[in-house]
């Protein structure tokens, strides 16, 4: 890479990052929606138990996962067209979302909204559990990943600055 | 039988022209339309055939909405009723709004009539009604009030009410929808794509509630089963195009043309 390139003078951590996130949510809305309501059957359509702080929640959250979607994979575009995509800070901002409104939809939604539940008819203890704790994981990995490549693109940065 | 006789709007609209009066009101939108891409041709200024295209399925679309078979079913089924609603609202508004008509007619109308049409355009109403939020209002506003009070079941047998209803949707879903995209027609008041997303995004999210509340709760006289069947249609149906608007509003703004020029690029 030479020093006048567009990708030395903005290495786009951050928008790198952003684009992860919105796409990290994207991927979540999506799996619930086509696994959980679509295939598995196990989410409904409507729960009696909604309430209406629940039911805009969920409209809103549904909304902007649309939004985070599109909007994620145009940033991407436009970071590979400018060779600055950087699939591990990327992947952090993917980890970071997806962990964060996995989270989200299963503390916040699940329990404290009562929007609905994992799976009807069961123990839900197990699922609850297994939901919070992959959520919990993802957003770990996606913190831990997020500090190492923002100290790499600092010190990258750093460099940059130094030889110029 | 004899009940969905009771449920059917009366023949005659109105205006006293039949039923007759909406094919004609399209068929005269699709002659002015071509007339003026000819006039243009005439002149040897190129008119994109997309656009020309749009302007025919949009028209085709809102008919399918307003007459025929499914505008006929939609008096007693409300799974049909949802259809009729995204075709009416939503696709057939998109199709319309993309195909440029005001810049269309700008350029063919005399300059005497094309001075006061922009006049209009950017006049303190206008301004006004295409604001993305004021219009997402009465579009979406509009659903609410037509379907969470009595006014959906009145217009099954108020004529007046039933026509009123069906030219605000189309009005109100490409009012909306040009407010969003701010184009391809000239918007030189509109917002910047951020706040037209913020915009969409709480219109889409006032779509979906609407749909889950009627899924719950349906209007008075909807069978439950149909109830739920067109709310699923509604939430589910509406999201290709909500889509599409999303992708529609993102694209200048996220991922600008390469030599960064305005979205909006002026025709040869």
């Amino acid at each position: 890479m030479d020093a006048s390139s567009p990708a030395v003078q903005q290495p786009r951590h951050g928008r790198n990052v952003t684009a992860g996130i919105l796409f990290g949510l994207g991927t979540i809305a999506f799996v619930d929606e086509v696994v959980f309501h679509q295939i598995l059957h196990w989410h409904h359509f409507y729960d009696r138990s909604t309430t209406a702080v629940g039911l805009v929640s969920d409209g809103l959250f549904h909304a902007f996962s649309w939004f985070a979607t599109v909007a994620a994979l145009l940033m991407v575009a436009a970071l590979h067209r400018e060779r600055t995509l950087q699939g591990l800070t990327f992947t952090a901002g993917w980890l970071t979302g997806a962990g964060f409104f996995q989270l989200y939809d299963g503390l916040v939604q699940h329990k404290l909204l009562g929007l609905h539940q994992i799976r009807y008819g069961v123990n839900l203890v197990p699922y609850d559990v297994t939901w919070n704790v992959i959520a919990g994981v993802l957003l770990l990995a996606g913190v831990v990943l997020w500090i190492i490549t923002g100290r790499r693109a600092r010190r990258s940065s750093r460099a940059d600055s130094a030889r110029t | 039988m004899d009940h969905h006789h009771e449920h059917r709007a009366p023949e005659p609209t109105p205006f006293g022209l039949g039923e007759w009066s909406v094919p004609a009101l399209l068929i005269l939108l699709l002659t002015a339309y071509l007339v003026a891409v000819l006039s243009l041709r005439e002149r040897g200024t190129r008119w994109p055939m997309t656009r020309t295209l749009a302007w025919l399925g949009g028209l085709l679309l809102v008919g399918a909405g307003l007459v025929g078979p499914l505008a006929e079913r939609a008096h007693h089924d409300f799974v049909a009723h949802m259809a009729g609603h995204v075709l009416l609202g939503m696709l057939g508004p998109l199709f319309l709004v993309l195909a440029a008509p005001a810049t269309l007619a700008l350029r063919v109308l005399p300059v005497g009539a094309a001075r006061r049409l922009s006049r209009l355009l950017t006049s303190p109403p206008a301004t006004f009604l295409t604001n993305p939020f004021i219009a997402a209002l009465l579009n979406i506003g509009g659903l609410w009030v037509l379907y969470r009070t009595g006014l959906y079941t009145a217009t099954h047998t108020d004529p007046l009410l039933h026509a009123a209803v069906h030219i605000h949707v189309p009005a109100a879903g490409y009012l909306f929808t040009f407010a969003i995209l701010g184009g391809p027609d000239p918007a030189p008041h509109r917002l910047s794509a951020p706040w037209r997303a913020w915009a969409l995004v709480a219109s889409i999210a006032a779509h979906n509630v609407l749909a889950k509340v009627l899924y719950a709760t349906p209007p008075e006289g909807v069978p439950a089963e149909q109830a739920r069947a067109g709310a699923e249609l509604m939430y589910y149906g509406g999201a290709p195009v909500e889509i599409a608007l999303i992708f529609l509003v993102c694209r200048p703004w996220l991922l600008p043309s390469r030599e960064h020029a305005p979205p909006r690029r002026s025709l040869p």
